[in-house]
């Protein structure tokens, strides 16, 4: 096959692009230029789309004599990714935006360009593994190593996108096999950092950053009952299930901490209240989709898995499509899960779908 | 069987320039140290001195050696702003949005640096000089003008200004002019003596020596500060050990190249005229960006609309055929072009550009392995455009 291997700069996509050559594919190396104003080097951890990370992917094509091109998504990365980061955080929700680039730009627009231009299939280095059924359909599977899992942040794939990505690294037992991999490929990236946080916020400071993105208005600090607090300086200063910094002179009537419960930037209020509030028992989307092949009668409850966040807090639960909408029953309470984030829906290894959270149920109002 | 047709970002080593650097390399001297061995470096460097003058139309004692055209540049624009303003103020620089970075940014660097006043010289939609625009800034701005910096041929797309115009009008208020001259020496006639410069930048590379190695032309009677200081070589303008060998290897190639320019001009346009008539034949939405003004005859610059530069450049470079699209950055982004957009090109039209350019060892079968590769790479290119949006 004809292989684009998405190239970041670090070692996990080196290595799956040197597997993808080693496994007889004709594999060209490709480096995602997403910023029109890279970095000359990285610091720390974070950070990608730098000259350092470019060129880092080349040397790594030129130890495994293959081409290397930049391409530029930049554009695209803004308006799909960013600016869409940027108005989430403005309507109160917590969006993922590794996620989004996943859906709009690595398999989208980057995967129409290469089968446009020929290709069969683009190759990445996420831990996770695409298997066939029977029938020939593609399914996503969680990576052998669970601490490295990113079957999470790929759960937005749809069947026409899984069946042209391959992921050579989800049958490895440890991160740790893939640094001694690289190293003993020769590969210069082996004990380059990994990056963990959000690669265009270069500083790590998500709400700074935001804070020079979208204009504060002050507002309330009120309890569940409405009553006001305090006064902020601004809602995107406030994430659901914070505690610290909230900066309420008095306490509570319980005596106990309060923690941000919701965020409603239109009437420019934060909602705080008791931790045992922040559980929730019932999730709810518009925005679904089915990861492969949909499974049979949706509208009857099925017993799934379901994971909020990249890694972590995988609870039993039942999911069925009620009303347009795909909705989660946790069988366990969650704490602090924010409209915006993504729910994906599991059985057993396999991802069977995914909904961006529009509304939460309290377990506390569930109860009642 | 690789084509190479790309030879504007650098040509490949001319058997004569490797000749000629060998032989350098087999004597070890320092060509300031007064034993004759030394003597003799030195007169392998002098010759090349000769050699680049006869070659350039100038004085012996104008060329100065250094390590490239953006050194060259640089100590050109600077060099002559700094002398400007030292007894006087001038602080304005004029030139145009279509040079190459080595001046634009140093021009830049002047702006941000050193308070100087930019006045950009505009281009017409083919990158033709407003000339217009430049006579009546030097009538109305002379006493200010610290130094007009514009290219003799563009690097991308090829156009030829008129140098000598500009300095007539601009030396007649006893203003200095530099032009980078690196995609124009060697592929067409250069006169420094007839042009009226101040300075003037020629690049080794461009002419099939190695890289590394540049002159900078100084005009005798012209003053200017020196980037870097130390032994007071070359005029001082150029502290530090000559590196002959390069020096000689340019000349070499540099005369090699002077010999050809009429063969150039000839055969080679005919070939360049042949590429393009055949690209318009497979492909008629294809626009030959710079039709009509006057350009160098070994450079095609087209536009192929709907199409990335990225899309098109790795799908000729997987079918074996090496192009540019003319400007990347450090990151390798193939961005759109600066050039292009100085010329009132849409950021689009900029992005689907590709120069293709031809050097002294091109042939007919070259030219012919490109055209047959255009056509399914436009194709290709296309349709990654379309679902690109």
């Amino acid at each position: 096959m004809k292989v684009l291997a998405a190239m970041s700069g670090g070692v996990d996509s080196a290595v799956a692009a040197a597997r993808a050559v080693e496994a007889g594919h004709e594999v060209v190396g490709v480096h995602l230029a997403l910023s029109r104003m890279p970095g000359t080097l990285r610091t720390g951890s974070r950070g990608c789309c730098t000259i350092e990370d470019s060129m880092d992917a080349q040397r790594a094509c030129n130890k495994l004599g293959i081409p290397f091109y930049v391409w530029d998504f930049s554009e695209r990365f803004k308006q799909d990714v960013v600016d869409d980061f940027i108005a989430e955080y403005a309507a109160g929700r917590t969006p993922n935006p590794c996620m989004r680039c996943n859906e709009k730009i690595k398999f989208a627009a980057l995967m129409e360009k290469a089968l446009a231009l020929g290709f069969d299939a683009i190759c990445t280095g996420h831990y996770a593994s695409v298997e066939f059924d029977e029938d020939g359909n593609p399914e996503l599977h969680r990576s052998l190593e669970m601490a490295k899992d990113q079957s999470y942040v790929l759960g937005v794939l749809r069947t026409d996108q899984l069946q042209h990505a391959i992921f050579p690294l989800g049958k490895t037992a440890s991160k740790d096999l893939i640094r001694a991999e690289a190293d003993q490929r020769g590969l210069s990236v082996a004990k380059k950092p990994d990056s963990y946080d959000i690669c265009f916020i270069p500083e790590g400071d998500t709400r700074d950053w935001l804070g020079d993105h979208l204009e504060a208005e002050p507002g309330k600090i009120v309890d569940q009952d409405g009553n006001e607090l305090a006064d902020h300086d601004g809602t995107i200063g406030y994430t659901i299930g914070q505690r610290k910094g909230l900066r309420i002179g008095k306490p509570a009537a319980d005596g106990k901490p309060r923690y941000v419960l919701d965020i409603r930037p239109k009437e420019r209020e934060v909602v705080v209240g008791p931790q045992d509030a922040l559980q929730i028992s019932e999730i709810s989307g518009e925005r679904f989709s089915w990861c492969g092949i949909a499974p049979e009668n949706t509208d009857q409850w099925l017993s799934v898995d379901c994971q909020v966040r990249a890694h972590g807090d995988t609870v039993p639960a039942e999911m069925a499509i009620i009303d347009g909408s795909m909705r989660i029953r946790l069988s366990e309470a969650l704490y602090g899960v924010a409209p915006g984030q993504t729910a994906v829906v599991y059985q057993g290894t396999r991802v069977l779908g995914q909904t961006t959270i529009d509304e939460t149920v309290s377990a506390q109002a569930a109860n009642v | 069987m690789k084509v190479f047709l790309d030879h504007a970002s650098t040509t490949p080593l001319r058997p004569v320039a490797k000749k000629a650097m060998m032989e350098g390399l087999e004597i070890a001297a320092n060509p300031s140290s007064v034993h004759s061995l030394g003597q003799h470096t030195r007169n392998l460097l002098e010759d090349a001195r000769d050699s680049i003058a006869a070659s350039l139309d100038c004085n012996r004692s104008e060329v100065i050696f250094n390590s490239g055209g953006t050194e060259s540049d640089n100590q050109a624009i600077k060099g002559l702003y700094w002398q400007r303003n030292k007894n006087a103020s001038r602080k304005v620089v004029i030139s145009s949005k279509t040079e190459h970075h080595a001046v634009l940014d140093t021009v830049e660097w002047l702006e941000s640096h050193e308070g100087a006043e930019i006045i950009w010289i505009d281009v017409d939609s083919v990158g033709q000089l407003d000339y217009q625009q430049l006579e009546s800034v030097i009538q109305s701005r002379h006493d200010q003008i610290a130094v007009i910096s514009l290219m003799w041929a563009n690097n991308e797309t090829g156009v030829i200004h008129d140098i000598p115009r500009v300095c007539e009008m601009a030396n007649q208020f006893g203003i200095p002019v530099h032009s980078d001259a690196i995609a124009a020496a060697g592929h067409m006639p250069i006169s420094f003596k007839q042009s009226g410069l101040a300075a003037m930048t020629v690049s080794g590379h461009k002419l099939g020596a190695p890289i590394g190695v540049a002159v900078l032309i100084v005009g005798r009677s012209v003053k200017l500060e020196s980037l870097v200081h130390g032994g007071g070589q070359e005029r001082a303008m150029r502290s530090g050990t000559m590196n002959y060998p390069m020096a000689m290897s340019m000349a070499a190639a540099l005369k090699q190249a002077v010999a050809e320019l009429d063969w150039r001009e000839k055969e080679l346009g005919e070939l360049r005229d042949y590429l393009e008539t055949e690209v318009q034949k497979r492909i008629p939405e294809v626009e030959i960006t710079v039709q009509g003004a006057n350009r160098l005859p070994d450079n095609s610059h087209m536009i192929f609309p709907g199409c990335q530069g990225d899309s098109l450049l790795f799908l000729l470079d997987i079918a074996g055929v090496e192009v540019s699209t003319g400007s990347a950055c450090q990151a390798g982004v193939i961005g759109p072009s600066h050039v292009l957009l100085g010329m009132g090109k849409t950021e689009e039209e900029a992005n689907g550009c590709l120069r293709i350019t031809l050097g002294y060892n091109s042939t007919k079968a070259d030219v012919d392995k490109f055209l047959g590769a255009i056509s399914p790479a436009f194709t290709g290119a296309k349709r990654a455009g379309l679902s690109a949006r």
